[in-house]
């Protein structure tokens, strides 16, 4: 199964992003082959629709679950309309947040008011 | 003839300017507020019988039987009101800019027009001024349709004064662009210099005619004067800073109110403006 987060850089040691639509990249990630891929976010300046652009984007990955900061209503509802499932969490490295999605430790979030 | 009362920095005096330029006529007067976001030339005119009616922009709307999902509306989209999540497209017409090109670029025919609402239009009358108000509904951020709207309401044959959004951005172009004459009303401040400056650069473009109004002028105050008579820009009129005048603006009275004489000034700067004798296109 694929999953995507927001990523401050294209390093495993980065930071997530806590923006979603104007992360700079995104990291698509392969649990099961154990493979990453960073994709630039040719959203992030974009002045207006960031969020439903990058969301549309990550449709397009094939991803089930984005793993990011704060997503706003407009990507939500882009992303739930496709069934995308987005855990929020904050502070870690890609790294961290990938073993704690792994290990069933990131809840699935409802609140999306942000 | 269309005389537009501008500013850069708001809070100068626009609404006041136009008020008594309005009531000073002779003439029957329109008075078009194009301050959508914040229209208050009402509360000093105090229009009656007034008609509220509901102001559209037409947004698309999809069809998800006929849609497949291909994208290309989104693709198309330079405003990013359309996403594509792979059945189907998706429409946030708040961001919506209403070119219509999805419509064209759609091969299934799966878009619509739909009108979506952005504000009310409300017009009524006081004395022998004909009252236009457009007010923008809260949350939509894109004025320029709705003070087309208002502009579009008007009779072109009358004496027409535009109150304008104030900056000088998009809502401030749309509205002055087409004024055979426009007004910067400015204060002694830096601020309002600073201001001042960006709008005479925007008319220099837009190539009006245009004068400077000081508003809460000072003796021996020279900020305005200098950059004026640098620029050899003509000062229309000074109206000075004074508490009895802003007390009755609070109040919902007018200038004039206070200062009855100024009913002459405003009724001969008309003639002036009328006569093309004030007023520079480019400095």
């Amino acid at each position: 199964m694929k999953i995507v987060l927001t990523a401050s850089s294209t390093s495993m040691d980065s930071l997530l992003c806590e923006h979603f639509g104007r992360a700079p990249y995104f990291l698509v990630y392969d649990l099961e082959h154990k493979k990453a891929e960073f994709i630039t976010n040719d959203n992030s300046d974009a002045s207006q629709g960031a969020g439903i652009q990058s969301a549309q984007n990550i449709i397009k990955t094939g991803a089930r679950s984005l793993i990011t900061g704060q997503c706003g209503p407009k990507a939500s509802r882009v992303l739930g309309s496709a069934g995308i499932e987005i855990y929020n969490t904050d502070g870690k490295t890609l790294t961290e947040c990938i073993e704690l999605f792994s290990n069933g430790e990131l809840s699935s979030s409802q609140n999306t008011s942000l | 003839m269309k005389i537009a009362v501008a500013s850069g920095k708001g809070g100068t005096g626009k609404t006041t300017v136009s008020v008594s330029l309005a009531l000073s006529a002779d003439v029957p007067v329109q008075y078009l507020d194009c301050d959508v976001e914040e229209p208050n030339g009402e509360l000093f005119l105090k229009p009656e019988e007034s008609v509220t009616t509901p102001s559209c922009v037409l947004v698309p709307k999809i069809d998800t039987n006929l849609c497949d999902g291909c994208g290309d509306c989104a693709e198309l989209c330079q405003f990013n009101a359309i996403a594509s999540q792979g059945e189907y497209a998706m429409v946030f017409p708040e961001l919506c800019h209403s070119c219509g090109g999805c419509v064209r670029v759609c091969t299934h025919h799966a878009i619509e027009e739909i009108p979506y609402k952005i504000g009310t239009l409300k017009t009524g009358k006081t004395q022998h001024i004909h009252y236009i108000q457009g007010k923008l509904d809260i949350g939509v951020t894109m004025s320029p349709p709705l003070i087309r709207e208002v502009k579009c309401a008007g009779k072109t044959e009358e004496l027409t004064i535009l109150d304008c959004p104030p900056g000088t951005s998009c809502p401030m172009i749309v509205t002055v662009r087409d004024a055979d004459f426009v007004l910067l009303v400015t204060e002694p401040t830096p601020f309002g210099l600073n201001d001042l400056k960006l709008a005479v650069e925007t008319m220099r473009e837009l190539a009006r005619p245009f004068a400077v109004i000081i508003n809460r002028d000072e003796k021996g105050n020279r900020l305005i004067d200098d950059y004026c008579s640098d620029e050899k820009i003509d000062i229309a009129m000074k109206i000075p800073n004074n508490r009895e005048v802003a007390t009755a603006c609070s109040n919902g009275e007018t200038l004039l109110s206070i200062w009855p004489e100024y009913k002459a000034k405003f009724r001969q700067l008309i003639g002036e403006i009328e006569t093309n004798m004030i007023g520079v296109t480019n400095g």
